[in-house]
Formats: C-alpha cells, structure tokens, sequence
C-alpha cells in the first residue's frame, strides 16, 4: 500500500499541512469571536466554514494526496472541521443569548401606562349592599320576595293592622296614586311584600324583601323621597322574638363585624311586641353619653344608633293574610339599605346616593362592588 | 313629650344621686325614645349669685334713657376690697350692716327697689352666648358687674325687665345674697325631649312618665290624679252629651279669680322648658294640668256662655273661630261643643274665640273631658289643624284622669289666683275597659326567654293590670290609662319590655331548604354585573315624571308611554307622574354630571317604570278579619299600575377617550346597541336588529331589538330635536329595554355538545349590494347559504369606493367551515362557500367581488 506518490504536488497539498490546517481554525476561531451578531456570525460562517471556506476547499485537495497519505490527511482535516463547527456552535448560543438580551432590552415598554380593557363601568353601592345583605339570607335558606312599588293600599296598610286612621296614611307621609280613591299608594315601606308572601307562599315562610319605598319626604342630607329597604319575615311553629334576635345579631355581624346591640322597645302596627333594633355607635362607643365635653354627633350623644325597626308579627296581620295565629307565629324586620350603606361605608350625605354622580357609584371596592 | 327631671321627681321617688341619664336609660326600657337630654343653667358659668339691692341713685342721661347706679349687696364671700363709688357725688360709703362692702353696678332696668332680691352676675361669669361679665367703666362708674334679665340667663324670653325674686325661695326659706343663684331659684334642672309612639299615650304626660320610671326604677310613685270620678251630676253648669264619640264631660265652675293675678316662676320656668311660652295665669295652670296628668283641658269664661253646653256632631256647614282667629267649616263628623249659639270649640282640638277667658274674667268653667281618638284624628287631618291637645287624644287619654285634672286645675287656679270651686258637673262615667284572657304561658311562648306565670302577674299587676288568676288563665283589665293593652300579644309586650329585652336570648332558626335566588333574580343580578363589567357605570334617579317629559322625548298622542300613571300629592307640582321610561331620569344625570365636570358618560340604570291599569277599577279594600277572597286579590291585581322593570342607558361624550393608543372612541348608537347584546348575551338570546322609526331615537339611527316575535326594546342615537329639548351633548346615543320581558326570554342554559376535532377551512368572501341592503340580512342569507357545514361568517370590511359601482358596497365575510365528523376535503368547502354566495345572490342580487 505504501510507496512514494509520484504525483506529488507540494505546492498543492500544501493546504493540507497541520500548520496549514491549524492557521485556518485559528482564523476561524477569530472570525467567529469577533463576530458579535447573528449577521456577522453568519458572515464569518460562510466565510470560515461555508463551501468555499479555506477548509471546505483544502478538503477537495484530499484527491491529489496519495493514498497512502490520504487517511492522515482526512483525519487532521476531520479534526479541523469538527474544532471550527463546535466553535461555530458555541459562538452561535453565545450570539444567540447576546442577540436575545439585546432583543428584550430594546423591547421594553413602559408597564406603568394606563391599559384599560374598557371604560371603567360599577354597579351602585346601594345595588351592591343590597345583593351583599341578601345573600346573608339565601345562606341561611331564605328566599328573596318582591312586589309592586305602586301597591294597593290593603296590603300596604289595612291588611299590616295600620287602621284608616293612622296618620301614615296621610297626604304628608304617604305618596297616592290618583284618582284619589283609587287605594294605590306607592308602598311606604317592603312590608306588603310580606303579605304578598303569606299569600302566595306556602307555610313556613322565611324571606327577605329587598326594594325601592316612598314617602312624601323633604329632599335632604337624611331624608330621600325615594329610598330603600330590606324586610325580613318568618312565620312557622313556635317562632319567638328570641329567633329574632339571633337573625338580627347574625346579620349585624355579617354587615358590621362584632358590634354591640340592643333591642329598645317602640311600637309598630304590624309587630306586638315591637322593638328598635340599636346598634353601638361606631363614632363614640358610649363614650359620649353624660358627657357633655365630648358630644357625639352620630349618636346625638345617645351611645346608640338606630338600624331598624322588628317584632313578633301582629297575629292580625297574619289572620288577615289567612294565617292561622294560633299555630303559627312570626317575626318581622325591616331597615333602611341607605342608613346601612351610611353605617358601613361611612356616607354621609343621602343626596349623593340619588343624584347619578358617576363618582359615587365608583367608589367602593370588593364584595361591595 | 319634653319634661323635667325634677317634675317627675315629685311624683316618682327617684333615688338619691340617680343622675338624668339613669333616668334617661329607665325611660328608655319602658319604651320612649329620649332624644334629647338638655340642663337648664348648663350654658352659665362662673359667680351669678343672688343680690339685694342696698341703695340705688337714677341717673338721666342726655339720649332720654334713664340708668340706676346701683349698691347691691352681694354677700361678704363676693364683696369687693374697696368701695363702691359713692351714689351723691362726693358721698361716701360706708360698710353694710355685716361689715362689707356693696358693689357697684349699673344696670339700665328700672322694675325693682330697695331691698329687692335680684340675680347678679359677677366678673368672671360667663352668660348663655359666650357673654363674659367684667368689670367696666361705664356712665361714670366702675360697674362691678351685671344684674341680669330671664333671657340673659337662658331661662326665658323676658327682657321687660330684670328678674325680681319673690319674697322668699320655693321652700318659704328667705333670701341669703350670695349664695349661687340658678341653685336657689331651683331652675337648675334637666329636660328630656321624648318623641311618644302611638301606643304610649300615657306618657304625654308627667304623670305617665314618673308611672313609667318609678317601675322601671323599682321606686313609689305617687299618683298626681288625687280624685276619682264622681257619679254623674249637673250640679254645674249643665251639660248635655248627644256622641257617643263623648263618654264623659266634666264641668267645674271657678268664681271670683283674680284675672291680674300673674303666674309664679317656677310654673313659668317649668313651662318654658317644656317648651309653652307663658300666656296668662289661667291659660299657664290649664297647660301646665295637661303637661302633669295628660288631659288637655279647656277655660271658659262663665259668663260669655249662652245655655247647657251641648256636645254633639257639627251640622253641615256650621262654622267656628277658632283660637288661632282661622274661621272653619265644620262638617258632620268633627265633635264639636256647643252652646246656644252654636259650636263654641271643636272637641278635644281647639277651643272658639267666642268664649275665650279675658283680662276680666272672674268666673270660670273648667272642661276636661274624654274623647273618641279616632273621631278627634280625622277631625284633626281634616282641619289641617294639630294641637297639644288633639295630640293627646288622637293616642288616648286616661278617662278615669278627668275629674282630678280638672280639679287640679281648680285647686292651681284657687291657690295662685283665689276665688273657690262653687260648682260641679260629671256628665256621663268612665267607660269600662276591654277583659282579655290570655294563658299565662303565652308571653314565655312568644317572647322565647324564660318568665313563668307569678312573674307574668307581677309585671301586669305592677302595670295597673287587674288580674284574676286560674290556674294558668289569667284574666286582665287593664287600667283606664293603657287604652293601648287590648290584645293577648299588646300583654306579652308589656311583660317583655318589663322583663326587659336585654334578658332574650339569641337564637338563630333554622329555616327550611330553600331553593336560593331564582332564575330571574339570578340574570338580572348577572345583567347588572355584565353591564358595569362592559364600562356602564349605574345611577339611581327619581321616577317622577311629566307631560312635559313625554312631549320632549316627542311621544306621539296615542304612545303608550303616555298612559301614565298621576300622583294626588305629588311632592313637585311640576312632576306630577310617574315614569313610563327611564331615560328621562337619566338625562337629569347627565346634566348633574356634566355641570360637575364629567362628559364622558355611559349611564344605566334599571328600575320600574308604571302604566296606568287599563281597566281604571279601584282597588278594593277587603277585610282584614281572614284572607280576603280570590276575586278580591284578583281586583287589587286589576287596579295596580302594570308596572315592569325596565333597563336603560345614555351615552354620551367619548366612549374612550383619546389617550396614547389612540384617538378618541366617541359615544354613539354602537355602544348603545352594544348594551343591549351585553344583556341579552347574559340571557343567551340572539337579538335581531332592524332598522325602526321610534320615539326618542333619531330615524335613520334606530334598532329596534327583536328576539322571536317579542320587541325587546330600542337602541341608537337620539333625535336631534330630543337632545335639543332636554339639553343634552350633540349625539347622545341611548337604549331602553323591558327588562322583565328579556329575562322571561331565558330558554334554559343549553346543551353542551360534543366539540368537533376537525381542521377548519376559512374562505373570504366579498360580496357586492346595493347601499340599501342591511348588512345583518346579508349576512343572514349567507349564513343560511352556507347551511351546515358553514361554522361562522365574520363580517370584516365594508367598502365604498372608486372599486364598486356608485350606490353599491363590497362587504367582506370571512368564512370558517368546519364537519363534526370529517375533515373537509376542498370541494366541501368550496360547495358550502358557493351555496352561500348563491344565497345571497339570489335575495339581494349581490355579485361576488372579484
């Protein structure tokens, strides 16, 4: 196999020498660190390992060696071309990584510009408290109620024991609907959606009523024409005002956290006994009361506010909803959703929560919303 | 109800020390609300003591006001150091006889002399107001204080002079100068303002209040009634009863008072701050009486009455002056008193003119009687007319108080203004009071703490109940001041307010499953969320309503939304009705907004709007001993205004304002439309637009929503000339939809099929029409064209142009093809592509653009 090549051509085979080979990896490995962006690698590629790279050409040389030398020859050539791929490779990730930071420090944004999705639209805080204080009783089991607000004036008042003769019924208290014994009012109060719901619904009976009332109001800082309610009722066996208690102190936590209350007795046609649900003042806690030096204003220096007004259903209100009161019993209760969102969000004038300011229904944040 | 602290004290035996907010919190368990607390004597401070005047000189001045240079004798404690200067000029002083010094004073009243008891405030006090008293050099003199006048000192609007103490303090005991004065005028006192519910008529009274308290408190009371009623007499004037809207009438007969006699301070103080104003002796005692016991009463003058006093019904048209000088009309349900003449004081309201007490009169009867309170209400409501005394009657008042409130009034008028009680009629008797028999359980049963049957007895007992007890069955009548104890339950309240509401248990029930919110609730909960969510911001507005409204929103005569529902009393003559939309609510909000600075508005709002019933029935006013019958229901069902929710929104300004993405978005018919989809997306029903000629909107920019056959509500940019009349933005754009109807549209959530894995094949096509063709329907046709295998078609351009012929538009639809059970091969697709440009070819004539 060995013998003297007698086409030898130095100056040919030349490009084939290890130092020759050497000095085209060192050029590549040059060309390759130098080039400092996928571009100039990508030049410096072609140039240092393209087809018509020094070594690509050099390997075309292999032919003209002699066999004997052409092994030795491949394999330094091997060895040249695998030192400038793996280079090349190397190059490419460090390029590649250069080229990425690069990328994404250019492409930098300025995440504090404003990038809303839609105008900024909210349900009002009275719609809101509404749901919030009516899902406190669906978790309880009750159902929700409604009725009509222009409502005849036997379930706003005759059937609720409030005689012909109360003064609520009065052009000064209460809104009528003409002609003028046409006996629609607008409903004064939720209270005849209870009478609705001894009507309509099967015994027992536990609901909230929430919804829009009327009276014939001045328009001011506390008192609003239109406001409204939330009224509960429940009639079953063996109900007591001790029932009513704990609804109305689970309620006042759900709404207000711990919080001390009382029942002050008052009178309601429709409740025997009647009481005032109070709760602690959340401004002076009582410490305003006999103490002259530090009135309250909340409380009127009284220790106690005023949430709602209950009792133990009247048993002629259920008699005259066809209830039988002597197997049933009931309580009832009602307070204002206006004074609650007062008490809660600390809104202090009633004209705001009527007035359609886009601000205040924007306000609150959270479950409220 | 305002009272004082010390005037319950003389019939409640308050414990030593008990401060007025104890009293206050007693009051409170048994019922009333105090509402206020006020001390008399609280806005003083600082030395006023009382004074007597020593000497005093008159000193003319050159304006014609006279002023006295004054010596009072203050006591040694407040003496001053040095004298006074002297009266006479060049005088001297001389010490008191105690060995001190007078101070000097000047004071410009003239109502008082030597040796007089005055009050005198010294430097360093501080008068109602912020006045602070210092020593000052004034018409020559070095004041050394001031000696003050009842308004000065708060306690009471007199300035007609300063006050003069009587001869001796309340107690009889003399004066001692310089000793602090509110004190020993005993003016010092607490006032409790207590607004009285319906059922606690016995409390508009002193008298009721110490009951209250001393139960409360656990302490004697003393009854200020020290007379029963006597058996029924004409010994008096005669008086003749013909309603039985008047059970009792007492009649006393006072003679030889003096009319000059003037009332005493502390009747004055007590009144004032019970907040009446002093009139004469006699008019001071008759309400200083009905203040104590709770009976209004009433003074005639004996002799300006012509005949028997009559009670009876007015006769139509009668007439009466009464003491406010108003003349009126009675009619034949008011009560009235009468004498020949005629009606001379409308019963238990207000007394005539006719018979008024004069500066003359020195023979006097006395009414005090009892009423039918629900006769006396109306008779109030239909006069306009309320009094201290209609008051009283409307909640009732004791019956079994009559006579010894009359005496009491005799035996005040006798005491300050002398004469003797000659006469006495008693017409009619104390009427019996409803029996009750109740089970001693049922307050324990009811109230759900803990109070056995000899507790229950106690507590009525205590009340004035009269009990028989047997067994477990008690049987009550309560006393003839608590009308209010008529029902088994009106006995369990007055048991658990005695007990006291402090000692009930909390207990929560437990209520049954429920089945939560229903479905309706549910949506227009999710409505609301998803329209705040979109960028609508809700408002709450007014629902009153107007003519004037419906003509500017340009209704039509016979527009529905003009069968409105009107209000008798409306609370602005100018809104007399009641809404049949919301818009116009929510322009006025948008007006607010807008002079408050915000433009870019998109408004909603959902309420009820109210129609009138169409049949115009009354509504009828059943029984309420049972429930009323199903054709009763059904009336009340009839007469009510059909009233359903509505869902509403405005527009206006920018629906996105110009920020650094881009331009401005301006408010337009889009988003109103795009309100509606949000909501009806919510229910899940597809709404078909078409183009609709509808009041507020403008014409050509209108949608009407149509779901089915069902017209859901409108959408679009509001005319012109409505946007001119409620003054509105230019291009206002609203909505309005029954949102009630939408709701009930709600056909079940749907199923969920099985979603196809296959590839999908997009095609785009563009379809030249006439200008005229609705894109909605062309798009329609094409979907329907495309038949099953046609997924979507998205419209994606709308083109006018130098490309299509004048009057056409190219609109562009990219196609999404897609089988549930195959990949498409190209010729489907292609199929399903031509079937749809063939649907819209053949409806609209269109051309497919090349």
């Amino acid at each position: 196999m060995s013998g003297p090549n007698d086409n030898y051509d130095p100056k040919q085979v030349a490009a084939l020498s290890a130092e020759s080979l050497d000095a085209m990896v060192a050029a590549a490995l040059e060309a390759f660190a130098v080039a400092s962006d996928p571009a100039a690698l990508k030049e410096a590629r072609l140039a240092h390992a393209g087809e018509r790279a020094p070594i690509a050409l050099a390997n075309r040389e292999i032919g003209a060696l002699p066999p004997a030398a052409r092994k030795d020859a491949g394999q330094r050539i091997g060895a040249a071309r695998g030192r400038i791929t793996e280079a090349l490779a190397a190059r490419q990730v460090e390029v590649d990584a250069a080229e990425l930071e690069r990328a994404l420090v250019e492409e930098t944004v300025d995440v504090t510009l404003p990038v809303d999705l839609a105008p900024q639209g909210a349900i009002h805080p009275i719609t809101g408290l509404i749901d919030l204080m009516s899902d406190v009783f669906v978790a309880m089991g009750w159902e929700i109620a409604e009725g009509p607000e222009a409502e005849a004036e036997w379930l706003n008042f005759d059937a609720l024991n409030i005689s012909a003769d109360h003064p609520a019924r009065g052009e000064s208290d209460t809104l009528f609907v003409a002609p003028a014994d046409s006996h629609v009012v607008l409903r004064t109060h939720t209270s005849p959606v209870q009478i609705r719901s001894l009507l309509d619904r099967p015994l027992p009976v536990y609901v909230v009523c929430p919804g829009k009332v009327y009276r014939a109001d001045e328009f001011d800082a506390t008192h609003v024409p239109v406001f409204h309610q939330i009224e509960g009722l429940v009639v079953d066996k063996g109900i007591t005002m001790a029932h009513l208690k704990g609804t109305l102190d689970h309620l006042a936590k759900e709404m207000f956290g711990d919080i001390r209350t009382r029942f002050r007795p008052n009178y309601f046609p429709f409740t025997e006994p009647s009481a005032e649900y109070d709760l602690e003042c959340f401004v002076c806690h009582g410490a305003s009361v006999g103490n002259p030096d530090a009135p309250c204003k909340t409380c009127r220096s009284e220790g106690w506010i005023e949430w709602g007004g209950c009792g133990v259903v009247n048993p002629r209100v259920l008699e005259a909803a066809g209830v039988d009161s002597s197997v049933y019993s009931g309580f009832a209760f009602g307070m204002g959703i206006e004074r609650t969102l007062m008490f809660r969000n600390n809104a202090a004038d009633m004209r705001d929560m009527v007035e359609g300011d886009v601000r205040f229904s924007r306000m609150l944040k959270g479950e409220s919303r | 109800m305002r009272a004082t602290k010390s005037w319950i004290a003389e019939y409640a035996a308050l414990p030593e020390g008990l401060d007025v907010w104890q009293l206050a919190d007693a009051l409170v368990s048994a019922g009333l609300e105090v509402e206020q607390v006020e001390t008399i004597g609280a806005d003083v401070s600082g030395p006023v003591v009382v004074g007597r005047v020593a000497d005093f000189v008159e000193e003319p001045q050159k304006n014609g006001k006279t002023i006295r240079w004054v010596h009072v004798d203050v006591g040694p404690e407040h003496a001053p150091d040095v004298a006074p200067g002297p009266l006479a000029k060049g005088g001297t002083v001389e010490h008191l006889p105690g060995g001190y010094f007078a101070r000097g004073v000047i004071c410009g009243a003239l109502n008082f002399v030597n040796d007089d008891h005055v009050v005198v405030a010294l430097p360093g006090a501080v008068l109602p107001g912020g006045f602070a008293i210092g020593s000052r050099k004034t018409y020559g003199h070095l004041s050394d204080g001031m000696i003050c006048a009842e308004d000065e000192l708060g306690l009471g609007e007199d300035h007609t002079g300063i006050i003069v103490l009587g001869d001796t303090d309340d107690e009889g005991r003399p004066w001692t100068p310089g000793a602090p004065a509110l004190e020993a005028m005993g003016v010092a006192d607490d006032v409790l303002d207590m607004p009285v519910t319906p059922d606690m008529g016995h409390c508009l009274s002193v008298r009721g209040l110490a009951r209250e308290a001393s139960q409360a408190l656990g302490v004697d009371y003393r009854d200020v009634i020290a007379h029963q009623t006597t058996a029924p007499s004409q010994g008096g004037h005669p008086v003749v009863l013909e309603s039985p809207a008047c059970p009792l009438f007492v009649a006393l007969t006072v003679e030889g008072f003096d009319p000059t006699a003037e009332s005493p301070s502390w009747m004055k103080q007590r009144l004032a701050a019970c907040g009446m104003r002093s009139i004469s002796l006699s008019v001071d005692i008759s309400n200083y009486v009905m203040l104590e016991t709770g009976q209004p009463n009433h003074c005639y003058d004996a002799d300006t009455l012509q005949g028997a006093i009559v009670v009876r019904q007015a006769k139509p048209g009668e007439k009466i002056t009464t003491l406010d000088a108003a003349v009126r009309t009675l009619d034949e349900a008011d009560l009235v008193i009468t004498d020949d003449r005629g009606p001379i004081g409308i019963a238990g309201v207000m007394g005539g003119e006719d018979t008024e007490l004069r500066d003359t009169t020195t023979r006097i009867v006395i009414e005090a009687a009892n009423f039918d309170p629900v006769s006396i209400a109306r008779t109030s409501r239909r006069h306009k007319l309320g009094s201290e005394a209609s008051r009283r009657f409307e909640r009732s008042v004791d019956p079994g108080a009559a006579y010894g409130a009359a005496r009491r009034v005799a035996d005040l008028l006798i005491e300050l203004g002398g004469g003797r009680l000659t006469a006495e009629t008693v017409a009619g008797e104390v009427p019996a009071m409803p029996t009750q028999v109740i089970d001693a359980n049922l307050p324990e049963r009811i109230l759900g703490m803990p109070v056995d049957a000899d507790r229950v007895v106690e507590i009525l007992t205590a009340s004035g109940v009269e009990v028989v007890r047997d067994g477990e069955t008690l049987t009550l009548t309560p006393p003839s001041w608590r009308a209010d104890l008529v029902d088994p339950y009106d006995y369990v309240e007055e048991v658990g307010i005695k007990v006291g509401y402090d000692h009930l248990p909390s207990v929560v029930p437990t209520a049954p499953v429920g089945h939560g919110y229903t479905t309706e609730q549910k949506l227009r909960r999710a409505i609301g969320r998803a329209l705040a969510t979109a960028g609508f911001v809700e408002v709450l507005t007014f629902p009153w309503a107007s003519e004037a409204d419906a003509d500017a929103l340009g209704l039509d005569a016979d527009d529905p939304r003009r069968r409105t529902v009107a209000l008798t009393n409306p609370l602005a003559e100018t809104a007399p009705l009641l809404r049949t939309s919301i818009l116009p609510g929510l322009f006025g909000a948008v007006a607010r907004n807008a002079s408050r600075g915000a433009d870019d508005l998109a408004l909603f709002e959902a309420g009820r709007v109210f129609f009138a019933s169409e049949t115009g029935e009354n509504a009828p006013l059943p029984s309420v001993e049972g429930r009323p019958g199903d054709d009763e229901l059904e009336a009340i069902e009839r007469a009510i205004p059909w009233q359903p929710r509505n869902l509403a929104a405005v527009l206006t300004g920018a629906w996105r304002p110009a920020g650094w993405q881009g331009a401005a978005t301006p408010a337009s018919w889009t988003q109103a439309i795009a309100f509606a989809e949000v909501a009806a997306g919510v229910v899940g029903v597809r709404l078909e637009r078409r183009a609709a000629s509808q009041a507020p909107w403008h014409p050509g920019r209108c949608a009407e929503l149509v779901v089915g056959d069902e017209v859901v509500g409108y959408a679009g940019e509001l005319h012109p000339s409505v946007i001119k009349a409620f003054e509105l933005p230019a291009r206002t754009a609203a909505v309005e939809l029954d949102l009630d109807l939408l709701v009930s549209l709600f056909d079940g959530a749907g199923n969920l099929d099985p979603v196809s894995g296959h590839p999908v094949a997009k095609e785009d096509i563009a379809l030249i029409v006439d200008e005229s063709v609705p894109v909605a329907e062309l798009q329609a046709a094409v979907v329907e064209g495309g038949g099953e295998l046609l997924e979507s078609a998205r419209l994606f351009d709308i083109y006018h142009g130098t490309q299509v012929p004048e009057g056409k538009k190219s609109v562009a639809f990219a196609l999404r093809l897609r089988a549930s059970d195959r990949t498409l091969t190209d010729a489907d697709a292609a199929g399903a592509r031509d079937a749809a440009i063939a649907a819209a070819v053949e409806r609209f004539g269109a051309e497919l653009r090349a």
